[in-house]
């Protein structure tokens, strides 16, 4: 039984801090809403258009707390709009995670 | 004997009289075909208007988020232009890919001069257009313009006409004297960000519209040099800017009485103006951001999408009376519309579910439905022969 628990901190330990309040379902359809509505500006593979590249390697270094706020708030002058109407902060960092560490 | 050689004869003579018939039979015109690209999968699927079906699929076309494509004057090859870069040339006949090329790091869309000889590819990254031979695909004229490129369009004259996001300018690219070596001409102070452009049917108005700023500039390509006006300069001024999380598209065409009807940004209407003096005429208010605003091909209605979160509905909107008529929710993710030519059923891209489907565009019932992976773009021939298409 204590192995058991060890093993779930273990699992709990390695995700991302903010992972816990994101569903695994909810988490399919950020990885699709960041493919599909992110992809209109910043392309199906991440790799740019009218928005610049947003794949890990172009966003190695950033902060995630910084980018959670770009994609709650937008980034006013561009066209980047903030996302808050339709996402919560924890949504916003999960995705600034996955903008870090996956390549979509 | 004679008998035999009679018989012989015949059967010697009988297939030539039937060739051509048999020929015939695998012949085929493609003024009822289209394209329709699925984004995801890199692959176009061929459609068949009069069937209401798939009749292939060509596969291997890279990144086709944002793709789209114009036609050759035979309405035989397309010219596909993709995310990635990549100028497609491929055959609806045979469905094969006839020649491939990356010729930049992020293209937007291209264009096809009015002889069919040229094809144009405006490109985000490096920003600028570069121009190819439509039949061999090799680089004819390389025009870097600084910035990135939206909105291309042919002009009549071997000309295109584009405009730039970064430095708001609009260039008309000349190439009737020596294609390699277009003569330029250049407008600053369009305005700031234009976000896409159109080029009216006759190939004289060239509207530009701004992100950047409030409202729009036209470009009256029959003056020498093109005189640009800007209209609408404060629509929505009193109005705070709603999120837009899909640019709009602008379209090719005027509605009847000389009037456009345009997509507004960040707001959920859409504008009404007089093409004559460029005034406003009225607004309607809408379901969401409008992404597309199509006229059906008798300019009575208008039938607009939207962005997320209202990417599942369509407005219909009547021209004479600017109301909206009726609210259509197809599903998920509606990409695109089409019209068939003549306005009969139009056809809309279901990304989401992974399905075309055709309604009638007076009824507005579902006529048929086609299975497609995660469909944008429906492209139907006839936009060969049509100015700014």
């Amino acid at each position: 039984m204590a192995r058991l628990v060890a093993a779930l901190l273990l699992v709990a330990l390695a995700l991302p801090a903010s992972a816990g309040t994101v569903t695994p379902d909810r988490a399919d359809e950020l990885r699709y809403i960041v493919r599909q509505d992110c992809g209109s500006c910043h392309g199906l593979r991440m790799t740019g258009g009218l928005g610049r590249a947003i794949t890990p390697a172009a966003l190695a270094g950033r902060d995630p707390d910084d980018l959670s706020t770009i994609i709650l708030d937008g980034m006013p002058g561009t066209a980047m709009p903030g996302w808050r109407p339709l996402l919560s902060e924890d949504e916003a960092r999960w995705i600034a995670d996955y903008l870090l560490t996956q390549e979509p | 004997m004679l008998k035999p050689l009679a018989l012989a004869l015949l059967t010697l003579t009988a297939p030539m009289l039937t060739a051509p018939a048999a020929l015939a039979d695998d012949l085929r015109g493609t003024g009822d075909l289209g394209l329709i690209v699925e984004r995801e999968a890199g692959s176009l699927l061929v459609v068949d208007r009069s069937e209401r079906a798939a009749i292939g699929r060509i596969e291997g076309l890279g990144d086709l988020s944002h793709a789209s494509l114009v036609y050759s004057p035979d309405e035989r090859f397309a010219y596909v232009f993709g995310r990635d870069g990549g100028l497609t040339k491929v055959d609806i006949l045979t469905r094969t890919i006839v020649k491939r090329v990356v010729q930049g790091g992020n293209s937007i869309g291209g264009a096809i001069s009015d002889d069919g000889k040229l094809v144009a590819v405006s490109n985000y990254e490096p920003g600028g257009v570069k121009v190819f031979d439509a039949e061999t695909l090799d680089l004819v004229a390389d025009v870097p313009m600084g910035s990135k490129t939206v909105g291309i369009a042919d002009v009549p004259g071997s000309r295109f006409v584009v405009a730039t996001w970064d430095t708001g300018e609009v260039w008309v690219l000349d190439h009737a004297a020596d294609p390699a070596k277009p003569v330029i001409t250049k407008l600053t102070g369009i305005g700031a960000n234009p976000y896409d452009a159109l080029l009216t049917g006759d190939g004289r108005t060239y509207i530009v519209g701004l992100f950047g700023e409030k409202g729009l500039t036209a470009v009256d390509l029959w003056q020498d040099p093109p005189k640009a006006t800007r209209f609408l300069p404060d629509y929505g001024k009193d109005q705070p800017d709603l999120p837009v999380y899909k640019m709009p598209h602008l379209q090719g065409w005027t509605l009847a009485d000389g009037v456009f009807a345009l997509p507004a940004v960040g707001l959920h209407q859409l504008l009404w103006v007089d093409a004559a003096n460029l005034s406003e005429i009225a607004r309607t208010d809408l379901a969401g951001q409008p992404v597309f605003a199509v006229a059906r091909p008798d300019k009575r209605e208008i039938w607009v999408n939207f962005a997320p979160p209202g990417n599942d509905k369509v407005q219909i909107i009547d021209v004479m009376t600017h109301q909206v008529t009726d609210t259509i929710t197809p599903g998920k993710g509606v990409l695109h519309m089409e019209f068939a030519p003549r306005g009969r059923e139009v056809w809309l891209s279901v990304r989401d579910e992974n399905r075309v489907e055709i309604r009638d565009a007076r009824s507005h019932e579902v006529l048929a439905e086609i299975p497609a992976r995660a469909p944008s773009g429906i492209f139907f021939t006839d936009r060969a022969h049509q100015t700014g298409l």
